[in-house]
């Protein structure tokens, strides 16, 4: 449905977005993650046409958006955007949510009938004849997915659409947008940060590193087979080590990492050089040698950093080589671990991503 | 001294009794000045609309000289009027020249500069993110002009009363224009030079006190209106 190809933008001399070639289908959620000011937002705009590409092209429905001004808005009508800071204007809430509608001309009655249905959805009830330039953020949130929603997009653009938002909103929109992705099918994109929003939302992610695409694909494999260190870094894959396969034996690899063996699944043959990834929260904490296991790895060390994380633990352990893990702080209490601990750190063979590296 | 204060309590009795004269003088004032504001309204905030929407070479020039109008003095363009309206003037077929529609011509020359430039700053005061709104759902180029511009509105009133205390201030271009005839195109400020030149001075105070009155009224309306 929209199709960028080779897309790159420059504001003057300054390049916000190199090269980008993906295309988002119809009915997905698609979803843009990478840290502020990688150009996320530029990407929204473009599809927007509110900006148009320096160079390269972007496809609407096989239709390029370089276009004249009248086909701009007739395209622009066929999807909302909800910005990450959303502007109101002069007047009370109801008129806010209705200027979409207004400017295509909608009758009144249709009007009122589709700004209560929208603001409704948002859970603002009872706010149509609020200021709307006396909100609270969050509450001007919601009034611009109302608005968004109104006019009953195709396409739905969410710029970081829930940054401004209490837990308890972020739910509610959260599974405001799947519903409409199931129940109408409606195109979704949006830009978070939140990894985990992204992970819980999207049929498709894409990352954005370095104002180009860092990798795209379904949320398995951006969070646990990242193409390379930077989407690793991004996707929170705090276990990442160079290493040589020093054996293949029908798909079970041993791979030296400065001199600490692991074992991994993988294809790769004896004498590869390899990048491997882990991420945090595939690691076990055991104290003593207790009975079996069926993890392959099982490396003995001890904890040298504990940093506290909401109701995880974040650990750094040496076990010849610097491990990361997370486990629950509830484990971490009943386990009785501490600083200079002694553990056994074990994960499956399965939960290590290796890449090979480009000679 | 005492003149001054006889001058004050005849002023006030004439105030106060509906002087037909100066309540006739008074209401032309209102009306020539209304009336040149409403028609550099209608001139200068489609202007400052153009301008402000549409990239053009020259339109940092333009608008330092539109600016540098804004000090334009009123008999500089009561001389200029004048010079278009009088009989060997390219205008001077329409017989405006003492008249109080030329005066209104006049007032409005003064007043457009001053309100487009209005026009501008309040259209340039509306954040970017609106106008990236308002195009964003879907409004066709006039819709989106039309929306900002509304958005823009009460800054835009503003810049209109300003407008219409030039007019009914200044003297300049009432005069020359305008020629001071009683009955016809006598209005406030010029009856007050007049009066005073001749002696008139409980008259002059009376006008004085009105003008000042209105010009009370216009700055309080300012006031609400930059309130909002």
């Amino acid at each position: 449905m929209i199709e960028f190809s080779h897309v790159s933008k420059s504001f003057g001399e300054k390049n916000v977005l190199n090269d980008l070639t993906f295309r988002i289908e119809k009915g997905e959620i698609f979803t843009f993650i990478g840290p502020s000011g990688t150009g996320k937002t530029t990407i929204l705009r473009l599809i927007n046409v509110l900006e148009l590409p320096t160079s390269g092209s972007i496809l609407i429905d096989g239709k390029d958006t370089r276009v004249s001004e009248r086909d701009k808005v007739a395209l622009r009508r066929r999807m909302s955007v909800v910005f990450q800071k959303p502007a109101a204007l002069r007047g009370n809430v109801f008129q806010n949510v209705a200027l979409g509608l207004k400017f295509r001309n909608t009758q009144s009655e249709e009007i009122q009938r589709r700004v209560s249905e929208a603001l409704g959805l948002v859970g603002l009830e009872g706010y149509a004849e609020r200021k709307a330039t006396t909100l609270s953020g969050g509450e001007l949130q919601r009034v611009a997915i109302a608005r968004a929603l109104v006019t009953k997009p195709e396409i739905l653009l969410l710029d970081e659409p829930t940054a401004n938002l209490d837990p308890a909103s972020t739910e509610r929109i959260e599974n405001l947008i799947l519903s409409l992705s199931e129940k109408f099918g409606t195109t979704i994109i949006l830009s978070t940060h939140d990894m985990v929003q992204g992970q819980r939302l999207a049929t498709r992610i894409a990352v954005i590193l370095n104002r180009t695409l860092g990798q795209v694909g379904d949320s398995h494999e951006i969070f646990y087979q990242p193409k390379n260190r930077e989407v690793a870094r991004m996707v929170g894959v705090d276990n990442i080590f160079e290493g040589t396969v020093v054996s293949n034996d029908a798909g079970l690899a041993t791979i030296d990492i400065n001199g600490t063996p692991v074992i991994a699944t993988c294809s790769h043959l004896q004498g590869s050089r390899v990048t491997v990834y882990m991420r945090p929260e595939d690691i076990i904490f055991l104290v003593g040698k207790d009975g079996k296991s069926s993890a392959r790895n099982e490396l003995p060390g001890t904890i040298t950093r504990v940093t506290p994380m909401g109701p995880n633990m974040k650990m750094k352990m040496d076990a010849g080589i610097t491990l990361v893990a997370i486990i629950t702080r509830r484990s971490y209490d009943e386990l009785g671990l501490s600083k200079g601990a002694s553990v056994y750190a074990s994960f499956k063979a399965s939960a290590i991503h290796v890449v090979k590296n480009e000679e | 001294m005492n003149e001054i204060v006889d001058g004050f309590i005849q002023a006030v009795e004439l105030i106060v009794s509906l002087d037909p004269e100066v309540l006739e003088i008074t209401a032309r004032s209102l009306l020539i000045s209304l009336a040149a504001t409403a028609v550099a309204a209608l001139i200068a905030i489609p202007i400052g609309g153009y301008i402000h929407f549409r990239e053009f070479g020259g339109k940092r020039g333009l608008v330092t000289i539109i600016q540098t109008l804004y000090a334009l003095p009123t008999v500089i363009a009561g001389l200029f009027v004048f010079l278009l309206l009088s009989r060997v003037g390219p205008l001077g077929f329409l017989g405006l020249l003492f008249t109080p529609w030329g005066m209104v011509i006049g007032q409005t020359v003064l007043v457009v500069p001053l309100l487009v430039g209005m026009t501008l700053i309040a259209l340039s005061g509306v954040k970017k993110t609106i106008q990236d709104e308002v195009i964003s759902l879907g409004a066709t180029s006039s819709q989106t002009i039309w929306t900002i511009v509304k958005e823009a509105r009460f800054a835009i009133l503003g810049g209109v009363i300003l407008g219409f205390g030039r007019a009914i201030s200044e003297v300049g271009a009432a005069m020359i224009i305008g020629g001071n005839i009683r009955g016809y195109t006598r209005v406030l400020t010029t009856a007050i030079a007049l009066e005073t030149s001749m002696g008139n001075i409980a008259f002059s105070i009376a006008l004085g006190i009105i003008l000042l009155a209105i010009a009370l009224l216009v700055t309080t309306a300012l006031f609400l209106v930059q309130e909002r």
